[in-house]
């Protein structure tokens, strides 16, 4: 097959599974954009962090950054606690991303949630280049962020319509990821160890603080529980399907 | 006072380097070249399961148990969710009867 086959096909594998985003992307990226616009940021500026930040949840928060004191040092220990959940995303993608050659530092930059969630996830379809795939689900939620956040920074307050719970998607995206997941495991112990240690850590510390002490806990839990854990696995896997 | 505008640029290349630190991080500490230890080929094992559960919750820490609607129309929407696809197996179907509903539930 030629490059030219090779990539085409990977975008029309990488097409369809990046739609959900685009309807989450759209939204939430023009949420942002007039977020921005009403804040008194120019297209131009909404454009551009859309572009260099990506990660979504985190631009917002910028936005209050940029309209309280200059204080760099704190936006950098905010910006890592907003997004220390992307540490286990790396942990999780260093084997996949493994040989995806000068597309690899692309992917890594563009591994917001939603990238992640679904480059870890996708059964990608036999004979499709897992490389250009992933490049291309990254490339095509980054595009619809930027595109998102542009319209809503140029319309801003002209934007009237009432999609209020769109962002939905979002979450009925992560969920079916995790059910997926869920069936395709024959070991349980680190999904639920996932859930319920998160929602420990949020009735505990609360929306804003709980992400870090929930990761440290994950952390620990599946290190305490490592022996057994890896015993199951390999019963489980001697045993046949289960 | 109004940040200047070169104080603003910095403030976005240091929320840019923060959120670049927590991706490249792992794969610089673990780069291909060399034998990734056991223990973190474990945890790129056991981890996702887990992240992506932590990412369930995340997506929905915002739901305010006191609020007038008390987080019912999340819960039954996320329920809906999970029921639909483990019986039809249909992300888009998921997604999009999950989603349209927590919009008509919001809306009641």
């Amino acid at each position: 097959m030629n490059e030219h086959a090779t990539i085409s096909k990977a975008f029309r594998a990488a097409f369809p599974v990046t739609l959900p985003i685009l309807a989450g992307f759209m939204f939430l990226g023009i949420a942002y954009g007039v977020f921005m616009n009403v804040s008194g940021f120019g297209a131009g500026w909404t454009f551009l962090m859309s572009l260099l930040i990506f990660a979504g949840s985190m631009e917002f928060v910028a936005v209050g950054l940029l309209l309280g004191a200059f204080n760099p040092l704190g936006a950098l220990l905010l910006t890592l606690m907003v997004n220390a959940r992307h540490l286990f995303y790396g942990i999780s993608m260093l084997e996949k991303y493994k040989g995806t050659g000068w597309k690899k530092p692309y992917l890594i930059f563009g591994m917001c949630d939603e990238s992640f969630s679904i480059n870890y996830s996708a059964k990608i379809p036999e004979g499709v280049d897992r490389g250009w795939f992933m490049f291309f689900v990254t490339l095509l939620n980054h595009a619809y962020w930027v595109a998102g956040a542009t319209v809503g920074g140029v319309l801003g307050s002209f934007v009237n319509f009432d999609l209020k719970g769109l962002e939905f998607v979002m979450t009925a995206l992560f969920v079916v990821i995790f059910v997926e997941q869920w069936m395709k495991q024959k070991i349980h112990d680190s999904a639920v160890i996932g859930i319920a240690i998160s929602v420990l850590g949020l009735i505990l510390f609360g929306p804003d603080r709980f992400i870090i002490p929930s990761m440290i806990a994950i952390l620990a839990m599946l290190t305490l529980t490592r022996k057994a854990l890896e015993r199951k696995t390999a019963e489980a896997e001697e045993g046949g399907p289960a | 006072m109004m940040m200047t505008v070169s104080q603003q640029i910095v403030t976005i290349a240091v929320v840019v380097l923060g959120t670049m630190a927590t991706r490249f991080l792992p794969f610089l500490i673990f780069p291909p070249g060399r034998p990734t230890p056991e223990y973190v080929k474990y945890l790129g094992r056991v981890l996702p399961a887990a992240a992506i559960g932590l990412l369930v919750i995340y997506s929905l820490k915002d739901i305010n148990l006191l609020s007038a609607t008390h987080g019912l129309p999340e819960l039954v929407s996320v329920a809906v969710v999970v029921w639909l696809h483990l019986w039809k197996k249909n992300m888009f179907l998921s997604i999009a009867a999950g989603t349209i509903l927590y919009m008509i539930l919001i809306r009641l």
